[in-house]
């Protein structure tokens, strides 16, 4: 019994918390460098119009993104393309699009799932219209138009 | 050296830092996405009846392919759509080339007169998505500003201030967003 008896004679040491600090601070950077919230890389020129009666999207986990515009590249023309997740698709792709989006959601949210149209403002309408007549034969009937903000006029 | 300084107590900093990790993971909202938010109709069944409404209860609004905008046969600047469609919305002078106000009993908001008005948009396939959104922002603004007019005239706030979903829910009830798309055209031949 004689080790347990040591009492008083020597005082633990403290644990040194200096390198506590640091570890954290790893922890910050760690966080700050992993956290690039799943975006996709725009194939399209996107300078969205400017509005003023803008409302915000709630909840970005139910919102699924349409991208039209011209291709960036010059090789692929300046005709309007769109853009599903990564890659260019065509009109008749939005209803599978629409479908895995659907199936990538809980049972509860699929109900509520917002599409989120980001135009270029030099887009004819003619694409928005196509794309617009698939979503509702897809059933997804809310749609957002993404804007940018204006500011009111007081007049 | 008769003083040895004092070290600095690091034991905190590992507390500051933690405050400085929840804070950002807190506050960094990425990008919010804003937008004018609609909701598409349901794709029309076969042989579905159309239904009937008064030339007095339609407000036309045609963009042509040059971004030109025409209301009622009468070509507009973009600028004076809001006060058009106001006037067509809540019908002040009860004119009879404007829409039938109905009166109807709404929850929380008592009797109140609603207009019968829609306004039919189209637009040719050719027409620039920007000038699309000028024209949906000018008739949301329209509406927006008539909900706030009676949302500050019953509830004593503005409609975009209110927080009892009753009372938003009333108000959107008093002045719906009536706006319908009409199937484009392809007018101008542009694909």
């Amino acid at each position: 019994m004689a080790r347990f008896k040591k009492k008083g004679s020597k005082a633990v040491p403290g644990i040194n918390t200096g390198s506590m600090s640091d570890i954290i601070f790893m922890f910050l950077f760690f966080f700050m460098v992993i956290t690039t919230i799943r975006e996709v890389t725009l194939q399209v020129k996107l300078i969205p119009p400017q509005a003023t009666e803008i409302q915000k999207l709630e909840k970005k986990s139910l919102v699924s993104y349409i991208y039209i515009g011209q291709p960036r590249k010059a090789v692929l023309g300046n005709e309007s393309r769109i853009q599903l997740n990564n890659a260019f698709a065509s009109v008749g792709d939005i209803q599978a699009f629409v479908q895995s989006e659907r199936a990538s959601r809980n049972e509860a949210d699929k109900n509520f799932i917002t599409t989120a149209l980001k135009v270029d403002m030099d887009t004819r309408m003619g694409v928005v219209t196509d794309v617009k007549q698939e979503l509702r034969k897809a059933g997804a009937f809310k749609i957002n138009y993404s804007t940018r903000k204006k500011d009111k006029k007081q007049d | 050296m008769s003083k040895r300084s004092a070290d600095i107590s690091t034991a905190s900093m590992a507390d500051i830092s933690f405050l400085l990790l929840t804070f950002f993971l807190l506050t960094s909202s990425i990008n919010t996405d804003l937008g004018i938010t609609r909701k598409l109709p349901p794709p029309p069944e076969e042989n579905q009846e159309i239904p009937e409404i008064k030339t007095r209860n339609v407000l036309q609004v045609l963009v042509n392919r040059s971004d030109k905008l025409l209301v009622q046969s009468k070509q507009i600047d973009i600028s004076q759509l809001k006060e058009v469609a106001k006037e067509f919305l809540t019908n002040p002078a009860n004119k009879q080339d404007l829409p039938e106000m109905e009166e109807k009993n709404i929850k929380n908001l008592g009797t109140v007169k609603v207009s019968k008005g829609i306004i039919s948009l189209k637009n040719d396939r050719g027409t620039s998505y920007d000038m699309y959104i000028q024209v949906q922002n000018e008739l949301t603004a329209a509406i927006n500003e008539l909900r706030s007019e009676l949302s500050v005239q019953r509830y004593g706030v503005k409609f975009s201030e209110l927080t009892n979903a009753d009372y938003i829910d009333a108000i959107s009830k008093a002045i719906p967003v009536a706006i319908s798309e009409a199937e484009p055209e392809n007018i101008g031949g542009t694909q």
